[in-house]
């Protein structure tokens, strides 16, 4: 049983847990992920790992409500157990494995949307702590949905906050402010963007225009994460990839996004809405409630 | 003639059982168990052990029961194998044990399989569980992996006195006896969990979600976590797909997804979370067991079920008992057919696939006849849902995480088959990891060689009293 050390509601639906699973915890590095399931009933649910603490042998998540099985996860106090934990699964970042000399030649963006700041986090704080100072934009629909904004000024270089209906620092969506960024003059070698999918596509379509390399983390439908099913299917550059053991972080520009959104609703048929759990959304990480899919 | 037929078994009515998960084959009761084992000659030099690939003593375990001592039987059975009740329902034994049996050159062989799976389940309602084991030896060996070859090699190390960790990469042990045979042909809490169960009995630990080479890996487990050896049992790996358009998509599945959403996550279940994708007409593309299994679970889950395949009848790598089941149960065969393209709607689901009809050519190099495709022979089939069941392809986790690891061209890891032993020292491996996708039997044979080859290791370098 993997105990929950901190069980707090961060913003409307979404959460914050601390939890105790030391396999995690010993070896994970920022971009992986882990699977939780609540019961021995529940299914597979996974989600970035938002932080990490060796020593105490515990790892951080952040989800959102999107479905039966988040809403009971949120139901969850300190105290409790999840059934299971495994991870970390997937690839680290590629920057985590590049030389270090060479990482800090690039400049990079990294840009979250929505619950997409879990999965960024860790990066910008690795980052910083060999560090390199990153600009990062944080982008939510409104205030109250605007995650760790405290952990990130901590870490992050520049750290732009924007919101759509203007209700807290910028105004506009993530993508308003790559560009303003680009008209002051601002240049970068990498952008990392991480959020709900239809967020990640449209960064990816400006900074195409804008030469900008882009890395962006899919969080398909998955059974087993370690390669086995192939239900996370995801196209890059017209050859078949599996997030879980491929990824899953790739290279934003060569996805197909249609593919991908459409993959999404695979158990969203309207007969079976009622009955079968959401999974996609804030299971791994985005889902901001912003593309649709958990409407 | 009397005596040249097999005591017949009893079996769930097929239009009932088409409808429902519950085993279908209902097995032996004493009676007939006792009948059916009279039927042996109690050959003195007995060819069906040849075909065992464990060895199990065969004439052995069945004088037990002409004798009725079933708990008997069942520690005869115990020396070679850990997973009767497992293996007397999905070993191939028309084509080991039973094909080489003498009473089966003019009539049908004794029912062997059936016997078998007669003592385990008799012996595990009886409560019952062979327990002979030498005294701890303080030596520690991982075994990575709970499948059929990482349970035989544990058990039979857990026997020889040492202490095994079995790690396993899912939350619940089992391997493809849990995700991926269905409940109706091996049910998961009266027969999968009960074998397991005996083995942890042997002392055995099993530490479930631990994914060896992200996790922690196999040079940590040994420099660090201190095991003087390791078995790699871990499985098939990756589902393949067939490169055509339309495969990815939605109502497009890997047959390793269909049956462990169904059988590890019980989504047939309504108490159960996972979703699975019920169809009102399924296609499953392949003809070995895994393609039998998918379809048949989608004929359970409520749809109409085609298995296209793109050899002949004769050429259905699946057991023959398993292609009558099928076709029992009302599965429709198209077979010298291959797909060609998925068909989707604007949303990007299955609407249909296009097939060609295939004859057979010259022998190639597998030796069965080439399928060539006949000119003009495009037609569609409409579907809601596709199942590719086409074998797999090795996971790379394991062998690109351990230092000095060899693998062959194909990507499996390379071991020696007597013992096990890879490239790389104290590492042994063996099953499906090692030979690709092949039966439960083979895994568990390679899980023997294992063990002795682990002994042997242990013993040369360490000196095991």
């Amino acid at each position: 049983m993997y105990r929950i050390l901190k069980a707090e509601k961060v913003a409307d639906k979404i959460f914050l847990m601390v939890v105790e699973a030391p396999r995690v915890a010993e070896y994970c590095q920022p971009g992986q992920f882990l699977i939780v399931r609540n019961d021995e009933k529940g299914e597979r649910i996974p989600l970035t790992i938002c932080d990490y603490d060796r020593e105490r042998k515990t790892v951080t998540i952040v989800f959102q409500i999107v479905g039966a099985s988040t809403l009971m996860m949120s139901m969850l106090k300190a105290g409790d157990c999840f059934h299971d934990v495994v991870g970390p699964l997937g690839l680290a970042s590629e920057f985590i494995t590049d030389p270090i000399e060479e990482v800090r030649k690039r400049r990079y963006l990294f840009v979250a949307g929505g619950v997409g700041a879990a999965p960024v986090y860790p990066q910008v704080k690795w980052m910083h702590e060999n560090g390199i100072d990153c600009d990062v934009i944080v982008g939510a629909k409104t205030k109250d949905l605007i995650l760790l904004e405290e952990e990130m000024s901590r870490v992050a270089g520049n750290l732009y906050i924007t919101t759509d209906d203007g209700s807290y620092k910028r105004k506009g969506m993530v993508t308003q402010v790559i560009q303003d960024l680009y008209d002051e003059g601002k240049r970068y070698d990498v952008c990392v963007a991480i959020g709900p999918m239809i967020m990640m596509k449209f960064v990816c379509l400006l900074t195409e225009k804008l030469g900008l390399p882009t890395i962006v983390s899919m969080n398909p439908i998955m059974v087993d994460g370690t390669g086995m099913c192939g239900a996370c299917r995801v196209s890059v550059g017209g050859k078949t990839k599996f997030a879980c053991v491929d990824g899953p972080e790739f290279d934003g520009h060569q996805i197909d996004w249609t593919q991908a959104m459409e993959r999404q609703q695979l158990y969203r048929t309207e007969e079976g809405r009622a009955m079968l759990a959401a999974q996609e959304g804030a299971t791994h990480h985005g889902g901001c409630g912003q593309c649709g899919g958990d409407r | 003639m009397e005596g040249m037929k097999k005591v017949p078994v009893r079996e769930q009515e097929a239009l009932v059982r088409a409808h429902n998960f519950d085993e279908v084959c209902y097995g032996y009761n004493m009676e007939e168990a006792t009948e059916e084992a009279a039927r042996c000659i109690q050959c003195k030099n007995p060819r069906c052990v040849k075909g065992c690939p464990v060895e199990i003593d065969i004439p052995g375990f069945i004088k037990k029961i002409t004798e009725k001592d079933i708990t008997g039987a069942a520690d005869v059975i115990a020396e070679a194998s850990a997973l009767p009740a497992v293996c007397g329902r999905v070993c191939p034994q028309e084509t080991q044990c039973e094909e080489l049996c003498i009473r089966g050159v003019k009539g049908e062989p004794v029912s062997i399989g059936k016997l078998e799976r007669f003592v385990a389940d008799y012996c595990r309602e009886q409560g019952y569980a062979p327990m002979k084991k030498e005294p701890d030896n303080g030596h520690r060996v991982a075994v990575i992996g709970s499948g059929p070859a990482g349970i035989t090699c544990a058990g039979d190390l857990a026997k020889l006195g040492y202490k095994v960790t079995i790690f396993e990469a899912l939350h619940e042990p089992g391997g493809v006896l849990t995700y991926g045979i269905p409940e109706f042909r091996l049910p998961k809490a009266g027969v999968v969990q009960p074998e397991i169960d005996n083995v942890r009995k042997l002392g055995v630990d099993i530490e479930c979600n631990v994914v060896i080479g992200k996790s922690v890996t196999i040079d940590q487990l040994m420099d660090e976590e201190g095991y003087e050896a390791v078995f790699i049992g871990s499985g098939a790996g990756l589902p393949k797909f067939m490169g055509i358009p339309g495969e990815n998509a939605n109502g497009v599945f890997s047959a390793n997804e269909f049956l462990t959403r169904n059988n590890l996550m019980k989504a047939y279940l309504d108490d159960y979370a996972t979703p699975i994708f019920r169809g009102r007409r399924v296609v499953v593309v392949g003809g070995g067991n895994v393609a039998m299994d998918a379809a048949r679970t989608a004929l359970r889950l409520g749809a109409e079920t085609y298995i296209v395949y793109r050899r002949s009848e004769a050429e259905l790598p699946a057991r023959v008992e398993e292609v009558e089941h099928a076709k029992q149960e009302g599965i429709i065969f198209r077979l010298l057919t291959n797909p060609t393209e998925i068909h989707t709607d604007e949303k990007g689901w299955v609407t249909g696939m296009t097939c060609v009809e295939m004859e057979l050519g010259e022998p190639d190099e597998s030796g069965r006849r080439r399928p060539v495709v006949k000119q003009g022979s495009e037609f569609t089939i409409e579907a809601d849902a596709v199942i590719m069941a086409l074998g797999t392809s090795p996971n790379p986790l394991i062998a690109s995480t351990t230092k000095n690891l060899e693998t062959d061209r194909w990507k499996c890891i390379v071991a020696r088959e007597e013992d096990g032993q890879t490239s790389r020292e104290g590492v042994f491996a063996g099953g499906d990891a090692v030979t690709g996708a092949a039966t439960v039997i083979l895994a568990m044979q390679a899980g023997r060689a294992a063990a002795r080859g682990i002994h042997k290791y242990l013993t040369d370098t360490c000196t095991i009293a």
